[in-house]
């Protein structure tokens, strides 16, 4: 039975020409799953609409 | 006279200024050690013999005719495998990268090293491309601790953590995206300094994750910390991110004392997930500062999370073409972190890179009113070779992506931390010594007054 991530990884596979052999499909999978978990963490943090990125730390 | 395996850099510079010993003597020593030792630690996985010689007599030759010499003439010191090295495939620890041509010029910080008289002698052996905190590597083999051959050195400088702890070298760089140079330091009982972002250039090094990557070296002292450092600072218009302050040098500044320095603990975050050996560091370290206040840091662990996001993606766009055309070349586990770090959605790493600058200003504020952060460099101490999960806190935690949750939060935001080596027994274990931006002497000056006091040092190599 597909797991509910499989959809979503055989689309962006798909829309990225990024090949994921089935074998390889579990590992993709869990460390997807972490990956959108800490999103998901970073996701609920309430920020004003004005912050700014920094992508580099710089004084 | 004759070099001893533990001769520190300073000790090396000392006695080849001094007319004492050759720098090819010193050389000849680091090579014959490497020799002796390597093929079990294998850290090493480019020796460059006759470069080294060749520049060991140069060094010579200047002294002999009265030339100026440099704070590192005649010390030997060794480079993770991701940085370029002129005449070697810049491999960063992968298969792939070896069919790359052979690099024309060295990476910066190898070129200032040597301009003070430093002798390149290989490149070493790291985790595969940097996306590691083990130093496992399926391609060249794990490089293994020089405490107990049977455990990781961490990662994913590993090469720089066995070589420096093996005494095999005084002196080795590395990189550190989340850790990698923190964790190698801590489990193989060395100091090990990360700078501020953007302090060191890292022209002509081989990339992972651009905006959290900083370059820094590795020693069995602060002093030859401090000296290598200082040699290596300066602009560069090769690296986009490299600043243009000044020249900030720290070695006169080491001997400062630290008794008007206001010193805490990192609380919340930084005192959860930890062995007793982690909790006994700290402890030691604050103790002999006389630090009791404990500052919490807010949202460290939404941070770590942070950092692991904007890792996992940034490092996936990295290397997005290798994964569509030799993603059978990869370490497999590298493989489908990656991949799986191509399909997180782009706002979350918009709100990653967000939560950043948030978090960035809560720490600028707590540096208003303390000077030095304490904080565990790992949770244990060195691991097992192949140990897959650990119990923390009485939950089962898989040990690669757990062992740098204490080092994420602070690179996160680019701070300069000192990692210093407590010699607990059986294996050290390190600590975070955290400075605001750009006041790594600070950090420096608190890791030599910790070594003079006798709390902590690189213990001699327990399993040579």
């Amino acid at each position: 039975m597909a797991e509910p991530l499989d959809n979503y990884i055989d689309a962006v596979s798909k829309a990225l020409a990024l090949p994921v052999e089935e074998a390889w499909r579990p590992a993709v999978r869990a460390n997807l799953e972490v990956s959108l978990r800490l999103g998901r963490l970073v996701d609920e943090f309430a920020l004003p609409d004005e912050t700014e990125p920094a992508p580099i730390f710089t004084v | 006279m004759t070099t001893k395996p533990e001769m520190t850099a300073a000790d090396i510079a000392k006695a080849v200024a001094g007319g004492k010993m050759s720098a090819l003597d010193a050389t000849e020593a680091a090579l014959a050690r490497i020799k002796q030792h390597d093929g079990v630690l294998n850290s090493f996985t480019d020796v460059t013999a006759e470069r080294a010689r060749a520049k060991a007599r140069a060094v010579d030759a200047d002294i002999a005719a009265g030339k100026e010499i440099g704070p590192l003439a005649g010390v030997p010191f060794a480079v993770k495998n991701l940085f370029d090295v002129a005449g070697l495939p810049t491999r960063a620890g992968s298969k792939i990268n070896r069919d790359l041509a052979p690099a024309k010029r060295d990476a910066t910080l190898i070129e200032r090293m040597e301009a003070a008289g430093a002798v390149l002698v290989g490149a070493l052996n790291m985790g595969e491309y940097a996306y590691d905190f083990t130093g496992e590597n399926v391609h060249d083999g794990p490089s293994r601790n020089p405490h107990d051959t049977t455990r990781m050195t961490g990662g994913s400088s590993g090469g720089s953590g066995s070589a420096v702890g093996g005494a095999l070298v005084p002196i080795a760089l590395g990189s550190d995206t989340n850790g990698s140079i923190r964790v190698p330091s801590s489990f193989c009982g060395i100091f090990g300094l990360k700078p501020t972002y953007g302090r060191l250039s890292r022209a002509r090094s081989f990339p992972f994750v651009a905006s959290l990557d900083h370059l820094g070296p590795f020693a069995r002292s602060a002093t030859d910390l401090a000296l290598a450092y200082d040699v290596m600072q300066g602009g560069d218009a090769d690296d986009a991110a490299c600043t243009t302050r000044g020249l900030e040098p720290t070695l006169p500044l080491l001997a400062n004392p630290v008794s008007d320095l206001r010193i805490a603990i990192a609380g919340g975050h930084f005192q959860k997930n930890l062995f007793p050996e982690a909790v006994e560091a700290v402890s030691r370290v604050a103790k002999a500062l006389g630090a009791t206040k404990i500052v919490d840091v807010p949202e460290a662990s939404r941070a770590r999370a942070a950092a692991y996001v904007i890792t996992t993606t940034e490092g996936a766009s990295l290397h997005l073409d290798r994964l569509r055309k030799r993603p059978n070349d990869f370490d497999p586990a590298v493989r489908d972190r990656l991949i799986a770090g191509a399909m997180v959605p782009a706002p979350l790493v918009d709100r990653a890179q967000k939560f950043r600058r948030w978090y960035r200003v809560q720490l600028a504020e707590i540096f208003k009113s303390v000077d030095v952060l304490i904080a565990p460099a790992t949770p244990c101490t060195a691991p097992k070779l192949g140990q897959v999960n650990f119990t923390l806190d009485g939950v089962e935690l898989p040990v690669r992506a757990n062992i740098g949750i204490h080092t994420q939060p602070i690179s996160f935001i680019g701070l300069p931390v000192v990692a210093v080596p407590v010699p607990l027994e059986p294996l050290p274990i390190g600590v975070q010594i955290i400075a605001a931006p750009w006041r790594e002497d600070i950090a420096l000056r608190v890791a030599y007054a910790l070594e003079k006091m006798g709390v902590v040092s690189a213990p001699s190599p327990r399993g040579l």
